[in-house]
């Protein structure tokens, strides 16, 4: 488990200072594959560097499995950061050694016995799917095949954690995906905790149970994901979730305009726009939509124009009461 | 032309020119020599000047740092020539003589080592901040991270700068045939400079000439060769 308590921390720059993270309170359990998402300049790389200590926070605490990591000597330190390792956008690979050389360099710090090291490091080309790379540089590799590579040296000492630091966001769509199902299968079947820093929404999508969304230092929501996709509340949480702008169009005279946002199962089974035209009698036109699938479950949101008549209450009360659906009025 | 064969500074030539290839010799290994005593001491100083600074690897105190820095600076700052006679002492002091090529490794390196400590400094601050970053986040100490990332994925950038290190102590050493080292630049600046034989002096540098081409051509060959991020 790793808890990030009150943590604040500060760079002096040469306009004065600035608070790059400011009193993050968050709670990663083991097993989740934990988003933080944010624009760029949100504080994200530096509260990923905070949890190894890369970033000596100003305050506050760093607890990773129990371990006060911003009290740990150099040397606890160094044998704490062998649990949680990390990968990261530019892969950082050691370009003048073999792939199997990069994979066996943690063992290799660690001290441990070269055959043994060795041995290991096959295992781990194999799992990434890249065993006939044992004797290629880095240099001879495809950014995909980078980052699989950077993963499989990310596992050599066994971690408890994987902190990706936007570690698909120099990837094209396709890498990106095999990439995050590869930390996917390794979270499932290793039982690493992963931490992904990333701007990408669709990455926070496509893997991680959980989010916390940062803007300017804070976080500003914090929750399953599907909850934070079906009902973002906070501005930050809308720009990333509706990149292009949330859903908008003009109020049609003589109606009222509705947004309803939906998430779960049982949206699917039971079309909400055709219920209200049969059950409620309420002619509703859809202005504008957005739907995307979140881990398997179809999240999204409409803005529905409601004739503004005598059935207009019943209808609203119908949508009040849908399951899996929340909705406001909009005023324009 | 016949003029000049048949004259006194080309039977001068003949006399001297079984002793080429032994003056040639001394040339080569003092050069190497010099260059290795120079590495010993100018790698690690390099390597302080980029991780003893402040947010560096391992930093060192400010005066140190200070220190370092201001030394180097100093001795690259004192004409070789010069150098050359002021370190006289020193050399009678270490080999117990000041003349012969023996001694005249002492003023080559004490020359040489802060010059080679900025090209180590320059090598040292190409290497990629992320690889550093992420050999860090995998709990290497310091020392690891010079001897396992630094000087490794700086290597062929090491080696050039080490091939211009040795070209440059080729060079100097040559001049110390002034205060009686041994070489082709004993030959050229006693026969050539103080004798006014042409035929010598032009001789002596045309082979110092084809020295520094071998010494460049294949430190390069070496660079190219030793660096694994260039595809083949």
């Amino acid at each position: 488990m790793i808890e990030l308590q009150h943590l604040t921390k500060r760079f002096a720059t040469q306009g004065g200072t600035v608070v790059a993270l400011n009193d993050i309170n968050l709670t990663i359990r083991d097993g989740d594959v934990y988003g933080i998402i944010g624009m760029s300049g949100a504080g994200k790389s530096t509260l990923v560097r905070c949890i190894n200590m890369l970033e000596r926070p100003d305050e506050g605490n760093v607890i990773v499995n129990g371990k006060q990591m911003q009290d740990l000597r150099a040397a606890d330190l160094r044998a704490a950061r062998r649990e949680i390792t990390m990968i990261f956008q530019q892969f950082n690979l050691l370009m003048q050694r073999t792939c199997l050389r990069n994979i066996m360099f943690p063992m290799e710090l660690a001290k441990a016995p070269g055959d043994k090291a060795e041995a290991r490091a096959r295992e781990l080309l194999e799992l990434v799917g890249l065993p006939d790379k044992a004797d290629a540089y880095p240099a001879q590799l495809s950014g995909g095949q980078k980052q699989r590579i950077a993963i499989a040296r990310a596992l050599a000492t066994d971690p408890k954690v994987l902190l990706c630091d936007e570690a698909t966001s120099a990837l094209d769509p396709n890498t990106t995906h095999a990439i995050l199902q590869l930390i996917q299968k390794i979270n499932r079947e290793l039982g690493i905790t992963v931490v992904i820093i990333t701007h990408q929404m669709s990455v926070v999508e496509e893997v991680c149970n959980r989010v916390a969304i940062l803007d300017n230092g804070t976080v500003v929501e914090e929750g399953e994901v599907q909850a934070i996709f079906s009902h973002p509340t906070s501005k930050a949480a809308r720009r990333l979730v509706y990149p292009a702008g949330a859903p908008q169009a003009e109020v049609l005279p003589g109606h009222k305009l509705v947004r309803v946002a939906f998430g779960g199962t049982q949206t699917t089974d039971k079309p909400l726009v055709a219920s209200l035209a049969i059950e409620c009698g309420a002619l509703v036109s859809i202005m504008a939509a957005d739907t995307r699938i979140v881990n398997g479950q179809t999240l999204g949101s409409m803005l529905l124009a409601l004739p503004d008549d005598d059935k207009a209450a019943a209808a609203l009360e119908y949508i009040r009461n849908y399951p899996g659906i929340t909705f406001e009025e909009v005023n324009g | 032309m016949a003029e000049l064969f048949a004259g006194k500074e080309w039977q001068t030539f003949l006399q001297i020119l079984p002793t080429i290839p032994f003056e040639t010799w001394e040339t080569v290994w003092s050069t190497v020599v010099a260059t290795l005593l120079a590495l010993v001491i100018g790698l690690p100083l390099g390597v302080c000047l980029v991780t003893g600074e402040q947010g560096g690897v391992r930093p060192l105190p400010r005066w140190l740092m200070a220190l370092l820095n201001g030394l180097v600076n100093l001795l690259r700052s004192v004409p070789f020539l010069i150098l050359m006679i002021i370190v006289i002492p020193l050399s009678r002091a270490i080999v117990g003589t000041s003349i012969g090529t023996v001694a005249s490794i002492v003023p080559l390196v004490i020359a040489s080592f802060p010059f080679v400590s900025r090209l180590v400094e320059t090598s040292m601050r190409e290497v990629d901040a992320g690889v550093i970053e992420a050999a860090q986040s995998m709990g290497a100490t310091p020392l690891q991270i010079i001897t396992k990332v630094m000087v490794p994925e700086s290597m062929p950038s090491l080696v050039a700068n080490v091939t211009i290190a040795a070209t440059t102590i080729m060079g100097y050493g040559a001049m110390a045939g002034i205060i009686g080292g041994g070489g082709l630049g004993k030959i050229a600046i006693n026969y050539g400079y103080y004798r006014f034989n042409v035929v010598l002096e032009f001789f002596a540098t045309a082979l110092l000439v084809v020295l520094v081409q071998i010494l460049q051509t294949v430190g390069t060959k070496l660079a190219i060769k030793c660096d694994k991020r260039i595809q083949k």
